[in-house]
């Protein structure tokens, strides 16, 4: 089937401003939208410029907008957008060159919330020990693959850049609920701050926009009832 | 621009950051870690099923048990000191992982939970035996994000999306490498006194791949341009269970939980090739028992694959012990696996072969094992041995954390002993002028076109199923395929953020990489593990017990062996 395919481009070294391409490629209703840029990076116009990498949705190279959605490219396909779809990068980052933003300050954030188990007790010889109820607790909040969709979903994020955002606070609960980790509390400082989890307004963008299926929302709401009682 | 670092790890997946993390432990050593992604893209976290260790969590187990599994799972062409180390290891490193905060399954006295996995057996053969230990089928996923957390949390210096250009060697010692930023295009000088490769696979050579579009085998070709052998390159596994066209992995697990393969008349037909393990025996047989059934006419209508039935497991099984794969054949089929047979076919997935090296990491030369100092590989792109001619699944996850800790702990050590050695005088002007033939050439080939061709080549005549016939033909063809890139040409002229410029590149180490596979499996006249010759069906210990090393030198490629170190176990026949 033929596509047609709109995609913004910006090379902020050579454009003053960004602008729309159009392609039409011919692909299969099965392939990946991912297959579509592809096909025209590689039989067509090679600036063509966006991340990818696994081309199945594990590595969370390729989040961008498609039809106004935060998907991963590799993980949507054809017959699911139709025979015609605008791409575009995801927002509240800054473009680099075309579908490629600057993660630094999503990374950045990611790491602010101490994202790694910390137990200052001596490891046992063998493993420490944790029931599978406990190890249900935070199960869906470990699927994150760091995409980014769900921050750049986020309206709250959108007006507030310094507002840490989902993806980070889907990693601070996964080790805020895990039985192992010892310093919840500090934790509980960094996102209970001004820029914390407060600024989320249960909008459920970023839980529609995970390509994982992580109940996102529900993750925050989740760190909001346990900031709440541990305060009473 | 120049920088200076005691050590310096190429490849941020699990065995660049378990080397990175022992090298954090020293707070006098400077470490960076160079990726061409964000650490958290790195193709570990592909890896499914699980991590092989004989912890014992269910049934009796031992590391000489496992060790046994992975010499006759190699078809006795794996290095045995090196797979003792591995198996016993494995389960210290295991519980080093869960302390490090993975979250693995539990079994209901909160242990970590373990399953049967191909090719895995209890007192050297007799049944399978539960040892993979699992975070549900996303086991690369979990190592890959609790490696990189551990490295935040130990202020590991990386930079991502940093090109491998080159590999700086001064007077056959080891001093740094050439990277290029990927964002603004800058050539980068790293002088280090240690540097470890771990820069992964090259499935990418193939048609048919479970591999990312990034594993390219970077830094295999650029170690092999500075002299160091390539070590049983013919040795390449295609994974049994790939998505049908697409490739995409579908864990062993599947099998390992009670999945079953049936053909067109819905026969279960390993039990004709492999009586006692069945679906699980080592992946090589298994997907020639699928490429034997396509070829008698029994592939699903007659074509080119066969189903892998989950019906019988259950929603709860496959729904909570294969979710991820019940995701990907929902996203990418339309079927539900729970309800429906999913149609598979072989997929290129694993080298067994790579960088020689020694069991701390050390990149070896020759059969002497002369080493080249300063210089470690570890990963897939590094060749122990502990795979020999066939890797059993769950092992690759071994191998990274196992050996890509004792390098870190070994280049630690060398850091301390050694001094800075000098940079040669203009290290980078090779890939200065490498990248500028690429960016200034006006018209010529299409390296699209050359990539489709070389992996359509690759998949038809370099695959499961070899003979004398085919690899002949295929190496004439990458040899044209070569000249026809030696004429490559890019729209892209930009520096900043030049995609097309780096797959250029990388299409031309999958050319080099196609090319010595191809070499090694034409000297190779025998079958062993991955390596079938349909014109030498039978395994040659007299001729062939011993491994393929493959030069680049300026007359053409040149082949030499080196013996197979063998401990405890004599080859036997194997039978599963």
């Amino acid at each position: 089937m033929q596509v047609t395919c709109k995609i913004r481009r910006y090379n902020p070294t050579v454009d003053e401003k960004p602008y729309f391409s159009v392609y039409r490629a011919e692909v299969e209703p099965t392939d990946r939208v991912l297959d579509v840029l592809n096909t025209i990076k590689w039989y067509e116009d090679g600036t063509l410029t966006y991340r990818r990498s696994c081309a199945h949705g594990v590595c969370g190279s390729d989040a961008m907008r498609i039809n106004g959605r935060n998907r991963l490219a590799c993980k949507v396909l054809v017959r699911d957008v139709g025979n015609r779809m605008t791409i575009e990068p995801m927002m509240g980052f800054k473009v680099l060159r075309d579908l490629v933003v600057d993660m630094e300050p999503f990374f950045e954030k990611y790491k602010a919330v101490k994202p790694y188990l910390i137990n200052d007790e001596p490891a046992p010889v063998t493993e420490r020990l944790q029931s599978p109820e406990d190890r249900a607790k935070y199960d869906d909040t470990t699927k994150c693959i760091l995409c980014a969709a769900c921050t750049t979903s986020c309206p709250p994020f959108w007006s507030n850049p310094d507002f840490v955002g989902p993806a980070a606070l889907v990693n601070a609960h996964r080790f805020i609920f895990d039985s192992r980790d010892q310093r919840g509390a500090d934790r509980a400082a960094i996102i209970s701050d001004r820029d914390g989890v407060w600024r989320c307004r249960t909008v459920f963008n970023c839980t529609d926009a995970c390509p994982r299926g992580i109940q996102v929302t529900n993750a925050m709401e989740e760190v909001k009832r346990k900031l709440l009682y541990d305060r009473a | 621009m120049y920088h200076r670092f005691d050590a310096i790890v190429v490849g941020a997946g699990g065995a660049g950051l378990m080397a990175a993390l022992q090298l954090a432990q020293h707070p006098g050593i400077r470490t960076a870690v160079i990726s061409k992604l964000y650490p958290s893209r790195s193709h570990t976290g592909a890896a499914q099923g699980g991590i092989g260790a004989a912890l014992g969590n269910h049934e009796e187990d031992h590391p000489e048990w496992h060790t046994f599994d992975t010499v006759k799972g190699g078809d006795y062409l794996v290095d045995q000191d090196a797979a003792e180390v591995m198996c016993r290891e494995a389960v210290e490193s295991v519980y080093e992982l869960e302390h490090f905060g993975l979250p693995f399954s539990r079994t209901p006295e909160g242990k970590i939970d373990q399953r049967r996995f191909g090719g895995h057996t209890r007192n050297f053969g007799e049944a399978p035996v539960r040892r993979s230990c699992f975070a549900a089928d996303r086991t690369g996923h979990m190592i890959l994000q609790t490696l990189y957390q551990q490295c935040i949390k130990h202020e590991v210096d990386f930079y991502s999306e940093y090109q491998l250009l080159d590999l700086i060697v001064n007077d056959g010692v080891c001093c740094g490498i050439v990277a290029l930023n990927i964002k603004d295009g800058e050539v980068h000088i790293f002088h280090a006194k240690a540097i470890l490769f771990a820069t992964g696979g090259f499935g990418r050579a193939w048609k048919i791949t479970s591999n990312a579009l990034s594993n390219t085998g970077d830094g295999v070709m650029i170690a092999a341009r500075h002299g160091v052998p390539l070590e049983d390159m013919e040795m390449y596994q295609f994974h049994p269970t790939g998505v049908y066209k697409l490739g995409i992995l579908l864990t062993e697990g599947a099998r390992g939980e009670g999945g079953i393969l049936r053909n067109d008349s819905g026969e279960r037909f390993t039990e004709r090739y492999a009586p006692t393990l069945l679906d699980l025996a080592p992946r090589d047989m298994v997907s020639r028992f699928i490429y034997q059934e396509v070829k008698e006419g029994r592939g699903i209508k007659g074509k080119d694959y066969v189903h892998l039935d989950l019906t019988h497991l259950g929603a709860d099984v496959v729904e909570n012990k294969l979710p991820d794969l019940a995701d990907f054949v929902r996203v990418y089929l339309g079927i539900d696996p729970v309800r429906e047979l999913i149609p598979i076919q072989p997929t290129a997935h694993y080298a067994m072969g790579g960088i020689p090296t020694d069991i701390d990491g050390r990149v070896v030369l020759n059969a002497e094992e002369d080493v080249m100092p300063g210089f470690y590989a570890a990963g897939e792109c590094a060749c122990v041995s502990v795979h020999g001619a066939n890797r059993l699944g769950t092992n690759s996850l071994v191998d990274i954390v196992v050996f890509g800790r004792r390098a870190g702990k070994h280049m630690a050590r060398h850091i301390q002993e050694v001094d800075f050695t000098e940079l040669p005088p203009k290290p980078d002007a090779f890939s200065r002028e490498q990248l500028g033939q690429l960016l200034s050439r006006e018209s010529g080939e299409s390296a699209a076109e050359i990539r489709q061709h070389l992996q359509e080549e690759m998949m038809d005549k370099v695959s499961v199923l070899r003979t004398e016939d085919k690899l002949k033909a295929a190496q004439k063809t990458v040899a044209q395929l070569k000249q026809a890139y030696t004429r490559v040409a890019i729209q892209d002229r930009q520096t900043w953020y030049n995609s097309e410029l780096l797959e250029t590149m990388e299409l031309g180490y999958l050319l080099d990489i196609s090319e010595i596979t191809i070499a090694g499996a034409l000297v190779r006249k025998e079958s062993r593990g991955a390596h079938y010759r349909d014109d030498y069906p039978s395994r040659d210990d007299a001729n062939f017990l011993k491994h393929t090393l493959v030069y680049g030198t300026p007359d053409g490629l040149m082949v030499r062996y080196k013996p197979v170190k063998i401990t405890k176990f004599e080859p036997k026949e194997r039978k599963y």
